[in-house]
This record gives structure tokens, C-alpha cells and sequence, in this order.
């Protein structure tokens, strides 16, 4: 078993399509639902809400040490103090990679994650596969992405079983001196958060 | 519940496959069914364990086979007929046959940014924290046939108290309408050994966030 999106199955879409409208029309014309609201959701996911906001978290990170302390210390209340959320949930909490230690989170039972920082989980982190292996073989689900960390790395996997959030604080690779946050926060992968990734080398970005 | 959805450790669901530029709905009806769930669970008629619990209630053979929001669709339809706010024939007609109920509150647009980010779970302490940070603890043996948050592969195992994340609404009552029930949460680490025995990795360390109920002292 692979990926379990099923969007490759025209007949079961437009099955899906024509069932979701059905439920979407029930709901509104009983008073429960306002169609406007739906189109903002959609709208703010689509657009707004994404591991944009995670990058500039960790490039600001990266950057000012009292807001990386800060951070560690009170994720959800670091991130509020930077403004680029109008709101932040509680609980929300950061895991630093260090040369000794790797940070990898997971939701075995469900799929949590932190949306606001992170946006919508992709498919494969609600998956089977890595559901299944990332607490007992997280080194071979790095190696599904083509990452090896180097021989004596320890590793944390966080397995999201309440409501706590977590995010990973990647390292800061080396030839990005003297960038800026919004230089830096490019580097930022939403995989280097999740700790299925890692940065990008400045060479490829520069 | 000892459910298709308790994968952690389980064979055989193959490779990872990351997909190169995900979007981030797969067809638009996806991205109504989010906002759907999201716009029904504001009016209050559930709580996030309660819609958690209705994916977990799904029959195995339908978690697997089918997509992500494909299980949200079929969730929201199960919620919405057994708590009697739509009738199943008024899904199958695509119409209200009958007036809705009075609910709590609706989602409007201008709602709809200070609806984004999440609430929170904590709630006053009945009482001092059991554990501290460094507590050897041992988790229990349990198999609620109700919600749950603590996983198959973490049950009768020794861990250590890294952290005390404070007083949180404890699923596994919320979930059965059995109210908030406030419980310490923790996060407990594990070594690999302990939980997938000599052949697993020894650099390797598992933490899960465990309510205090799961734990007894080791």
C-alpha cells in the first residue's frame, strides 16, 4: 500500500464532488453552516496559512539568540510575540537539533500537526507508511526522503499524542553568514520542520 | 480503542512516498470537506476527541482503502445523522427536508481568521502533578474499547518524565461525553529497547505525551 489519495480515481472524485455538495447544501439550507465562511477556510489555506510562517520562525531563530531561548522556552509564546500570526494556539512547542541529536515528529494515531505554523499536513505525514515506521524506524523513513544523517546521530521521534504541538528547530547550515532573515528563512524546508528534511545548502539558493 | 487507526510499529504499508509540489487540496471537494468539519465544530455539537473518535469508529477496511478527507466526508456524515442534525435521506436528496436544530453559534467569514489558530486544552488542576521531570514511570496495560490517546506500542512500558506540559481536557472521557476531566499531561520518553526489544536502533529515543491516568510509578 502506498499513497491513499484517490485522485487518481476520476469515477470516485466526481463521486466524492456530488456527495460533499449534497452534504454542503443540507447543512446551509438547515441554518448551520454559512457558505461565505466555507470559501474563506478554503481561501486561507489555500493561500495564507503554510510553513512559510514556520521558515521565518526558524531563520528568526537563527538569527537573534534571545528569540531562539525564547522559543524553546514558550513556543506558542515566542511566535505570538513576533506578530506574523494574528493568533497563536497554546502548546505549541520547538525541538532543536543539535550535531548529537536529530528531532522527528509524527502523529501515530491521528494526524496532528502544527497547522499554524506548518499549514496542512501533506499527504504522506497522514500515511500509513510513516504512521507506521517513524517510531520504530525513523532511520529508514529518512532514508525514503533521501536523507543520512551522520553515522552516531542520536534520534528523538515525538509522537503527537495530545495537544501539544511540536516543530522542529533545524540547524543552521554552514556558508549562510551574515544572511538575512529573509534570506535565510529560504533555506527553511517545511520537511527541515517536520525533521524529515534538512535545510538547503545555501549554494542552492544563493 | 485497539483500532486500524494505532499504526506505530506496524509492517508492511511500504515506502514513504513524498510527493514533489503537493498542493494543497487534491480536488476542491477536499478543501470543503475541511472547511466543513471546521465550520460544524464551531457551532459546538463535538469536540476534536469526539471527531477523532468517529474516524477511529470507521471499519478497518474503509480507514485503509480510503483518502484522507474521504474519512473527514464520511466522519461529518456519521456525526451529523447520529446526533439528528440531518436525516440520512436528506444527504441521499441533496436537501433539507425538514428545519434544522438551534445551534450554539455559526461560523461567519468575519470569523473565520480568529478561527485559524487553535484553542486551548488547558484547564485548572483538581490537584498537584503525580510526577516530576525525571520520574521513572511505567504506563499501563489498558484497552478501552473507547477513545484513547495512548498508543498500542507504548502500553506496559517504562519511560522516563522529561517534561509536565500542565493540566489538559482528558480525551478519553471528552470523547464519550464524560466531560473535560482535567488530567496532567507529561512527555514520556522510551528507550527503542524497550519498545521494539534488542534488535532496535540504540540511538534511538521515543517520547509520547501521556496523561496521567496511563501512568503509574515504576
Amino acid at each position: 500500500m502506498t499513497h491513499d489519495h484517490d485522485h487518481e480515481h476520476g469515477s470516485e472524485l466526481s463521486e466524492m464532488q456530488l456527495r460533499v455538495r449534497a452534504l454542503e447544501t443540507v447543512l446551509a439550507e438547515k441554518g448551520y453552516i454559512d457558505q461565505a465562511a466555507l470559501d474563506a477556510i478554503v481561501e486561507a489555506y489555500e493561500t495564507k496559512v503554510g510553513p512559510h510562517t514556520g521558515a521565518r520562525v526558524v531563520a528568526k531563530a537563527w538569527s537573534d539568540p534571545a528569540f531562539r531561548q525564547a522559543l524553546l522556552a514558550d513556543a506558542s509564546k515566542a511566535v505570538a510575540s513576533f506578530g506574523l500570526l494574528n493568533r497563536v494556539g497554546d502548546h505549541l512547542i520547538a525541538v532543536e537539533n543539535t550535531p548529537k541529536r536529530h528531532n522527528m515528529i509524527v502523529c501515530t494515531l491521528c494526524s496532528c500537526y502544527p497547522w499554524e505554523v506548518l499549514g496542512l499536513p501533506p499527504v504522506w505525514y497522514k500515511s500509513a507508511p510513516y504512521r507506521s515506521r517513524a517510531v520504530s524506524d525513523p532511520r529508514s523513513v529518512l532514508a525514503d526522503f533521501g536523507v543520512k544523517l551522520p553515522a552516531g546521530t542520536d534520534i528523538r521521534v515525538w509522537d503527537s499524542t495530545a495537544e501539544t504541538r511540536f516543530i522542529v528547530l533545524p540547524m543552521r547550515p554552514a556558508g549562510a553568514e551574515g544572511w538575512s532573515e529573509e534570506r535565510l528563512a529560504s533555506l527553511v524546508t517545511r520537511d527541515s520542520m517536520i525533521g524529515t528534511g534538512l535545510p538547503k545548502n545555501p549554494k542552492e539558493v544563493a | 480503542m485497539d483500532g486500524i487507526h494505532d499504526m506505530g510499529g506496524m509492517h508492511g504499508f511500504g515506502r514513504v512516498e513524498p510527493e514533489q509540489d503537493e498542493p494543497v487540496f487534491h480536488a476542491p471537494w477536499e478543501g470543503r470537506t475541511l472547511a466543513l468539519n471546521r465550520a460544524m465544530g464551531y457551532t459546538g455539537v463535538w469536540t476534536i476527541d469526539q471527531t477523532r473518535a468517529g474516524i477511529e469508529r470507521l471499519p478497518p477496511d474503509v480507514y485503509l482503502s480510503s483518502s484522507y478527507y474521504k474519512k473527514w466526508e464520511m466522519r461529518l456524515e456519521n456525526m451529523i445523522v447520529d446526533l439528528g442534525l440531518a436525516g440520512r435521506d436528506e444527504l441521499d436528496a441533496g436537501h433539507a427536508l425538514r428545519p434544522g436544530k438551534a445551534l450554539k453559534r455559526k461560523l461567519t467569514a468575519a470569523d473565520v481568521p480568529n478561527t485559524l489558530s487553535r484553542g486551548s486544552f488547558s484547564r485548572p488542576a483538581p490537584g498537584p502533578a503525580r510526577f516530576k521531570a525525571g520520574d521513572k514511570v511505567r504506563t499501563k496495560n489498558i484497552h478501552p474499547a473507547t477513545h484513547t490517546r495512548l498508543p498500542r506500542y507504548a502500553r506496559g512500558k517504562s519511560g522516563v518524565i522529561e517534561a509536565v506540559r500542565g493540566c489538559h481536557v482528558y480525551p478519553d472521557t471528552v470523547a464519550i461525553g464524560r466531560g473535560e476531566n482535567p488530567q496532567w499531561l507529561y512527555t514520556v520518553v522510551f528507550e527503542s529497547r524497550e519498545l521494539w526489544g534488542d534488535a532496535a536502533d540504540p540511538l534511538l529515543k521515543i517520547s509520547i505525551e501521556a496523561f496521567e491516568p496511563y501512568l503509574e510509578r515504576a
